[in-house]
């Protein structure tokens, strides 16, 4: 070794890549940059107060009837992975959206974009996991559409569904309505989606038993609606996970929520799997879970609803709606530290080591 | 979870962090080496429980924030070429060149992977015989051992189409700078695991002994890192100087033998580029002579490249511990995660990363 020293003076960084010219994956993560992405370019050409509500669902009133109307386009590889499948998703991704306004989902309609070669069998398979995953929601697929696209163009097939359901009167269910001292509800263990997608890839080289958690929740939604009159934001934790879906409801409400990190559900299998590849599984995608604020009074009412039916048996009160600071999310560490929650920037990458 | 949950134990934390209460009577300056163990205080907060006078500065340990602008200029380049297929870790995707990253490489059509071991684009060169296989091999001493396994494999399968792009560097001579410049205020190291876990601590007494500076072996969990502080603070309290070790379940005096000579059957030492803080004599690693025929600098020729960085950030101080992030003007402005002016901020063991996500 030498004795030269280091001359930091005048060190200097790379310039910053703003992605604005071309979509990048992280514009598909669910957090900031596909906020961004909305706001800049959908909104800025939509903009209307409806839009503007910022849920994952529209609140319409037509002719005196309220109706929450969603719509989700799914891309998924493997097209079936352990617990579930693109057409399981496509039908309980859309249910749970419009079923988040505390609504009653009725009706969905589904687009199909096929890829050339796509063997018939594997689109039935999916057409019939849509169709059980619809009885089982209760709900009906009543129109459709097809399109075939080249060889590849496509990852051999694309499900987008819209559904349409119609609100409880007099209830005002929203990303908004959160409200200081109310309870942070969880319907059960994060990131159980995003980790068996993970490993269908073959991308955690080792085994994993680890299921999707997909899964239709209007009825658990129903049970908790029925339970109180009092629940104030419903959402679905998808992509982004817990973290990002937390930090958009502190955002639209402008109030600050605080987790309790020891309260939050996360399966042995799959903290180990985030363990080892440097994710946090607040930041996992889930498929059939749900967030809810509910004032603290009517908790435990809820909290037992909840446990009641199939999809929320393992639900748990994981923190609460306080003051300040405005719009963060912060959590309460095992050790007795606070610190900051942030959404989710762009692409989820795995660490280096 | 067995083996993390007893190390995360809020009593047992607590307990380290009394004792070290008890011990300490002056300010002292320590730094953590390793991006992960900058992670690993902010997301547990370690710093709020430590008493005020002790000051945790964070050092060079990120792989993704010092491999220097030219290889990553270089690697975009070899990624654009029609007939390769580029492997990466996950966190290089981010990390900014001259003019854009992996991502919009990719985004253009460039055939970018992220792969989890070396060893699985070993895997894609044998499946894609009318391709070039390149991995972006980069890190310390740590990701070492699988990158090089990744070319004795190639080797031995007969691969003429994998390739890796070394950016390679090494602790103890980057500990050696920081600690000779006339501006150093670190008073303790605490030693980074994972690459004292391959590489052992006998590289360090010398370096603790000449610069008269105490060293404790650290791992990543709370109750590790607060293990690592007490010994260091102890040390310097008593005004002892040595190595200690506070991550015995997975670290040894002499290391890993195998997988040290491993890695000098493949590489040998040279200098290195630190991006953000300069050259840094023989702090790297390069494919032994034997192993040209995997060196992918020399199988592309990229010519000559003309980096260009910011001059905003001052990453480069912070990564050598005289900063903090918040000191930097275009902190959690100009520069967020998604927008990263500097390569701290890009990474996820990055220091203004860890200080971003975690809101301080």
């Amino acid at each position: 070794m030498t004795d030269e020293t280091i001359n930091i003076e005048g060190a200097v960084c790379p310039v910053p890549l703003t992605h604005n010219e071309q979509i990048v994956l992280g514009h598909g993560s669910g957090g900031k940059m596909s906020h961004d992405l909305i706001v800049k370019t959908f909104l800025a050409a939509f903009d209307n107060p409806i839009l503007r509500t910022g849920d994952d669902a529209a609140p319409l009133e037509i002719d005196g009837a309220e109706l929450s109307v969603s719509v989700d386009s799914h891309v998924v590889t493997p097209l079936f992975f352990p617990g579930g499948d693109i057409g399981r998703l496509a039908v309980c991704g859309t249910v749970n959206d419009v079923a988040m306004l505390g609504a009653r989902p009725l009706y969905l309609t589904a687009g199909f974009i096929l890829e050339e070669g796509l063997p018939i069998e594997t689109l039935q398979r999916v057409v019939a996991s849509m169709k059980a995953a619809a009885d089982e929601a209760g709900v009906q697929i009543v129109a459709g559409d097809t399109k075939v696209v080249e060889r590849g163009k496509a990852d051999g097939l694309y499900v987008t569904t819209t559904g349409v359901g119609v609100r409880r009167a007099g209830n005002r269910v929203g990303g908004a309505e959160a409200k200081a001292g109310d309870a942070v509800l969880l319907s059960g263990p994060i990131g159980d989606h995003g980790i068996a997608v993970l490993g269908a890839r073959g991308e955690l080289g080792f085994q994993s038993e680890i299921q999707s958690d997909v899964a239709p929740l209007n009825r658990l939604i129903k049970a908790m609606l029925d339970a109180s009159p009092n629940v104030h934001v419903l959402r679905d934790p998808t992509r982004g996970g817990l973290a990002t879906t937390l930090n958009e409801i502190a955002a639209q409400s402008n109030c600050c929520i605080t987790l309790n990190e020891q309260a939050i559900p996360v399966h042995p299998a799959v903290n180990a799997a985030c363990e080892m590849l440097g994710f946090d599984p607040l930041y996992v995608a889930n498929e059939g879970k749900l967030v809810a604020l509910v004032t603290a009074e009517d908790a435990g009412r809820v909290l037992a609803a909840m446990r009641a039916t199939r999809y929320g048996e393992e639900a748990v009160l994981i923190g609460e709606v306080t003051g300040e600071p405005r719009a963060r999310v912060l959590l309460r560490t095992a050790i007795g530290t606070t610190r900051v929650v942030d959404m989710l920037a762009g692409e989820m990458l795995p660490r280096i080591c | 979870m067995k083996y993390v949950t007893e190390y995360r134990d809020a009593t047992l934390v607590r307990g380290v962090v009394d004792e070290i209460r008890r011990v300490v009577t002056r300010p002292w300056v320590l730094m953590e080496i390793c991006g992960g163990q900058t992670h690993s205080i902010v997301r547990y907060g370690l710093d709020q429980i430590l008493p005020p006078l002790i000051e945790l500065v964070h050092g060079p340990g990120c792989p993704v924030c010092v491999t220097p602008l030219e290889l990553i200029d270089k690697a975009l380049l070899i990624a654009s070429q029609p007939d390769v297929i580029f492997c990466s870790y996950g966190d290089m995707l981010r990390v900014p060149g001259s003019d854009r990253d992996l991502f919009s490489v990719k985004a253009a059509g460039g055939q970018v992977r992220v792969v989890y071991s070396p060893l699985d684009a070993v895997e894609i060169a044998r499946q894609n015989p009318d391709k070039q296989v390149v991995f972006f091999a980069i890190g310390f001493e740590t990701t070492a051992p699988p990158n090089v396994m990744s070319v004795l494999k190639a080797r031995a399968l007969g691969l003429k189409n994998y390739s890796i792009l070394v950016s390679h560097v090494r602790v103890p001579p980057a500990m050696h700078a920081i600690l000779g410049s006339p501006d150093c205020r670190v008073q303790g190291f605490l030693l980074a695991g994972h690459v004292c876990t391959v590489m052992g601590y006998h590289e360090y007494p010398s370096l603790a002994e000449k610069y008269r500076v105490p060293m404790a072996v650290t791992g990543f969990e709370p109750l590790d890192m607060a293990q690592g502080i007490l010994y260091t603070v102890r040390m310097l309290e008593e005004g002892r100087v040595a190595v200690e070790n506070a991550y015995p379940r997975s670290v040894s005096f002499e290391g890993n033998p195998a997988a040290q000579a491993a890695i000098h059957q493949v590489f040998e030492d040279c200098d290195r580029t630190w991006r953000g803080i300069g050259m840094i004599p023989m702090s790297g690693w390069r494919l032994r002579e034997e192993f040209a025929a995997f060196d992918a600098e020399k199988r592309f020729d990229v010519g000559a490249i003309q980096t260009k960085e910011s001059p905003l950030c001052i990453a480069g101080q912070i990564l050598v511990g005289m900063k903090k992030p918040h000191d930097c003007s275009a902190f959690g402005k100009e520069c967020t995660p998604e927008h990263p002016l500097g390569a701290t901020m890009v990474s996820s063991e990055g220091a203004c990363a860890a200080y971003y996500k975690y809101g301080r």
